[in-house]
């Protein structure tokens, strides 16, 4: 096997001091709504724990490790095969940013599937998560000239230049702010993610994202088992379900243990870089500092960590 | 005890009054009422089943007919209370009642609201989360959990003081103004505040520049102010024909007039916006453009409603602006019909699918709600009317069909 690069990072630290708990208050009235609610159905014992799920940030390390075994439980009888799911903690002193060459990029899509493979996006309506638009050279960066849909035989089509585009992990991130019930929040890392098991559906954070980069499950997502990534992060790639809410998690599951994400792996250009912001002796450092660099929409003050820049 | 008992003779006396007793007209209005929830519960089965893919919403339209109608039953909500402002100021005879009917037509529409939000979520079994205690509200960063807030607040004020209205009446007892009037006026500016962050939930979205407009707030209260009074007015006139209920034509004159000040303060805003969106002619006009017209040659499916709304306000406009046809009972009550449907069309078609169209990333994709989408949403109607139905029904004999408990009385 091939060695694979690796991130120059600081080694994880160990939890520092957990998530902020909150001890469930009502944990009793949980489960007569959940006892009103499943009576009748199937006496699905992990469908009435699954009922009652805390919010990640409410689990205490040991309710942690139960959940994630049910999980893999869940997984197995769903797919048939093991699937390991983990909840890897951020690296303390690290800060994720992304860097993107628009004249580089030659719009070949292979981070778009590179990143299905990877994080076990549905097959079956297909979910992408990162989306590579085309535009005019003459025109310019112009979303209202954008086009997702293009497909030619050979890429780059003369004339276009392209610009991937998926979730900025905004410093100041909307979707976190419009969420009803905090279900996707901004970890220590920098990295936005989203608890599928708090997510309930509404959507709202969709509308107040401004690059587009929330995908909805709108129904039971189609994985088949022997495409499946055993490797899974409980915030980040493990397999998801119909109804609630996912996006790019800056390949949460390879990051924190210092390997790239996959899109920087596949990208046959060499378009994509990725590292650590608070290291002023990183690469993405190095780029911010001595590139022509911009971020889109900078008007809003989303903050985007996520740089495009022109490097030839 | 006694509380009790009464309170159980109250409810099955109100059930008998709801149920006995209607003529030919009302028994076919609730079967069709009927219909319509029947067949929209086969529709949100399927939908339940299959997940939201059953409508037309995508990612890049991910918001619809139902958020729209959502949008506009806040409205009817708000401005059905806001008719308890004119009752007073003008003095009116039957004060009671027109606040009563007010805060039946709002618990309703407060109702299906809550049913639209709950057909669009993806996790309808996790609405839990949302309650405050047991779930976890997202306070003070997202203006959703304050909606849900605010309309339960409202939901709740109203009830209580509708139902204690016709509990008394029920047993003949006089109510307790004391009780009554600092929940009616409190509801004013819950009315107010319910449809203002609404409006704020979209407002407050830099991502959509069509609704990032600090002028969507006084918008929404505005046209509130036309579509929920248009379906009292016609309401009342029912009333008049078949019980005892009173009210002079000047009263719905009143407010007939007050609702031409509210559209043409409506249209008044409306042109600020076009005004500014046009003269400014930056990139946020294609939400315009998509609304009115149509992007990169494809013609926009809304485009014809839109046109429509906008003719149908002039008009209505005019009908109540004008003495003579405001004063003549069938322009009035086309007016009202125009009013509604400009609104309806406003809200529901208008406000939300161009806010998505072009997407963030400047793609279009032509939304036109599902068969799924228009089944369920005719059976949240139907619940909605049906309880409206049967709630003026009980509160009309009470009041005025002279039915008392006897064995209380
Ligand atoms: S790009 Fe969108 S989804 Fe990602 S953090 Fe920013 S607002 Fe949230
Ligand atoms: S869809 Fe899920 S993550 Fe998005 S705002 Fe609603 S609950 Fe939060």
């Amino acid at each position: 096997m091939r060695e694979l690069p690796t991130l120059p990072m600081p080694v994880p630290a160990p939890p520092a001091e957990g998530y902020t708990r909150r001890e469930a208050v009502v944990m009793g009235l949980f489960a007569l709504a959940a006892a009103a609610t499943t009576t009748g159905c199937a006496a699905d014992a992990l469908a009435y724990d699954e009922f009652v799920q805390k919010h990640f940030k409410d689990l205490s390390p040991e309710e942690l490790q139960d959940r994630l075994a049910q999980m893999e439980k869940r997984y197995r009888e769903q797919f048939g095969t093991a699937i390991k799911v983990s909840a890897t903690p951020p690296m303390e002193g690290v800060l994720f940013g992304y860097a993107l060459d628009l004249s580089r990029c030659i719009g070949c899509r292979r981070c778009v599937y590179g990143c299905v493979e990877e994080n076990n996006q549905s097959r079956t309506p297909q979910t992408h998560w990162i989306t590579v638009l085309e535009m005019d050279k003459e025109e310019g960066v112009n979303l209202q000239d954008a086009n997702a849909y293009y497909e030619h035989e050979t890429v780059p089509a003369p004339g276009k230049f392209y610009m991937p585009v998926a979730c900025q992990h905004c410093e100041n991130p909307p979707c976190v702010k419009v969420c009803p019930v905090e279900a996707t929040w901004k970890e220590p890392d920098g990295i936005v993610v989203i608890d599928y098991d708090w997510c309930i559906g509404c959507r709202n954070c969709i509308a107040a994202c401004p690059y587009g980069a929330r995908r909805f499950n709108w129904t039971t997502p189609g994985l088949p088992k022997d495409e499946i990534n055993p490797n899974t992060e409980y915030l980040g790639n493990r397999p998801r379900q119909r109804g609630v809410v996912e996006k790019c998690s800056f390949c949460l599951q390879r990051v924190r243990k210092g390997l790239y994400p996959k899109c920087v792996e596949v990208c046959p250009v060499g378009a994509r870089k990725f590292g650590n912001l608070l290291d002023p002796t990183s690469e993405i450092r190095y780029i911010i500092e001595n590139k022509r660099v911009f971020i889109l929409k900078e008007e809003l003050n989303t903050q985007p960590k996520f740089f495009y820049y022109y490097g030839l | 005890m006694t509380i009790l008992r009464k309170f159980g003779a109250f409810v099955t006396g109100s059930a008998r009054l709801a149920f006995l007793g209607g003529n030919r007209y009302y028994y076919a209005w609730l079967a069709v009422l009927g219909l319509c929830i029947g067949q929209a519960l086969f529709a949100y089965a399927h939908q339940f089943q299959v997940g939201l893919i059953s409508t037309s919403m995508r990612d890049s339209v991910s918001w619809g007919y139902y958020i729209g109608n959502f949008t506009f039953l806040v409205g009817v909500a708000a401005a059905a209370v806001l008719l308890v402002v004119p009752a007073y100021v003008y003095d009116w005879k039957p004060i009671k009642e027109v606040a009563l009917f007010g805060e039946l037509l709002a618990v309703a529409a407060i109702v299906m609201c809550l049913l639209f939000v709950l057909v669009d979520m993806g996790r309808p079994d996790r609405f839990w989360h949302i309650l405050p205690f047991v779930g976890r509200m997202h306070l003070p960063s997202a203006i959703m959990a304050w909606d849900a807030i605010v309309l339960n607040i409202y939901l709740a004020v109203n009830l209580t003081v509708a139902s204690y209205l016709v509990y008394c009446a029920y047993h003949g007892i006089h109510y307790n103004k004391k009780f009554v009037w600092p929940l009616v006026i409190f509801s004013i500016p819950m009315a107010v505040s319910i449809h203002t962050v609404t409006a704020f939930l979209y407002n407050g979205m830099a991502s959509r520049p069509y609704w990032n407009s600090a002028i969507l707030a006084p918008r929404f209260i505005a046209s509130a102010f036309c579509s929920g009074p248009a379906l009292l007015l016609i309401l009342f006139q029912i009333l008049r024909k078949v019980s005892a209920f009173e009210i002079k034509d000047e009263a719905i004159h009143k407010v007939a007039e007050l609702m031409a000040y509210a559209m043409g303060f409506n249209l008044f805003l409306f042109g600020a916006e076009v005004f500014k969106e046009y003269y400014s002619d930056t990139h946020h006009l294609v939400h315009y453009e998509y609304l009115f017209a149509g992007l990169h040659g494809h013609p926009s499916p809304i485009a014809p409603y839109a046109w429509m709304s906008l003719a149908f306000a002039v008009i209505s406009f005019f009908l109540f602006l004008i003495p003579r046809t405001r004063r003549n009972f069938i322009t009035m009550n086309v007016g009202c019909v125009l009013i509604y449907a400009s609104v309806y069309i406003e809200k529901g078609i208008a406000l939300i699918i161009p806010g998505f169209t072009p997407d963030q990333l400047g793609q279009v994709y032509a939304y036109v709600p599902s068969v799924t989408e228009l089944r369920v949403a005719a059976g949240v109607f139907g619940i909605g009317f049906l309880l409206f139905t049967l709630m003026v029904k009980v509160s009309v004999g009470l009041l005025f069909g002279g039915v008392r408990e006897r064995a209380t009385g």
